[in-house]
């Protein structure tokens, strides 16, 4: 009988994952000025988009800018689409992320059509992507952002990406 | 009067004023409207290629000033959808230049095209195709 290897720590898998994460937000600079972070549990990413008063686009009522919500979106959607490509790859342990190990390069978008679904209240902003179709060389993302309510969205998105041709 | 409340409208724009934009021209249902290269709104470190959101964000400006400077004298304008195709990425350290028409009004809402570029001028950046909601046609009495 072959012995199992003993089971990674939770601190060795969080540590491995959360790097990775960082990596791949640490390129995108756009991500980092518009103040962006992620909230991580397993593999799922939420995506926020902490109030600031630079965001404002209609100060009258007040209203966020619809172009730093849909960049907010579009950003989430890549963060979302790459990380579900190296996800597998660095748990597998075929892709090492330590933080200077350059990542695959990001996906290029071809298409984002943004609705505009609620005015955007000044305060912070959720985001979550799904990955409708992942292929070798398109994707298909669809991303939804709300404030309060989960089930009130205020702005939904789909994009299509042109996939790295690095990555086989 | 219009061009006015279009001339207000972006330098009243905390998000606008945030990215450098810069009004070129506006008038009659036609906005143009320049954002500097800023490292800050790259979107891939290796390139430094400005990231599709800012472009969105500076095509999404364009538009509803474009709406706003419509002869029909919208009073406020908000977006309802806009869809973007980008072509190519724009050349790293180089300003982009978004031109946006309103080319339909209709009771309660405008239809928009935008074109993005950026030295190149023969060779587009990204296009856009939008529609907004519009309050108010002080023209259309």
């Amino acid at each position: 009988m072959t012995q199992r290897p003993a089971p990674e720590t939770v601190q060795v898998v969080k540590q491995r994952r959360d790097t990775a994460l960082r990596a791949l937000t640490d390129g995108i600079p756009y991500l980092n000025y518009l103040g962006v972070e992620f909230d991580r549990r397993g593999d799922e990413l939420t995506a926020v988009l902490p109030y600031r008063d630079d965001l404002i686009g209609n100060p009258m009522l007040p209203a966020l800018h619809g172009g730093a919500t849909a960049a907010f979106l579009e950003i989430t959607s890549i963060i979302v689409l790459s990380w579900s490509i190296i996800w597998p790859e660095f748990e597998k342990g075929d892709l090492t992320v330590d933080g200077h190990s350059p990542l695959p390069r990001l996906p290029r978008t071809i298409g984002f059509t943004v609705d505009y679904l609620r005015t955007g209240l000044p305060r912070d902003s959720y985001a979550r992507a799904r990955v409708v179709r992942a292929g070798r060389r398109y994707s298909s993302v669809h991303v939804e952002g709300w404030q309060d309510n989960r089930d009130r969205p205020f702005i939904q998105a789909s994009g299509r990406f042109l996939m790295p041709q690095s990555h086989g | 009067m219009s061009n006015q409340v279009a001339q207000q409208f972006i330098s009243a724009l905390p998000h606008a004023r945030a990215l450098g934009m810069d009004l070129v021209t506006v008038q009659d249902g036609g906005a143009t409207i320049r954002m500097p290269y800023d490292p800050r709104l790259i979107g891939d470190a290796e390139t430094g290629v400005i990231h599709g959101g800012a472009v969105s964000a500076l095509i999404d400006t364009a538009c509803g000033a474009a709406v706003l400077s419509h002869p029909a004298g919208p009073m406020s304008v908000a977006t309802l959808d806009l869809r973007i195709d980008y072509m190519r990425s724009a050349v790293a350290g180089q300003a982009i230049v978004a031109t946006a028409e309103c080319y339909h009004m209709a009771n309660s809402v405008a239809f928009v095209r935008a074109t993005a570029f950026d030295d190149d001028m023969d060779n587009p950046v990204a296009s856009a195709a939008g529609t907004f909601t519009v309050t108010a046609l002080a023209g259309k009495s």
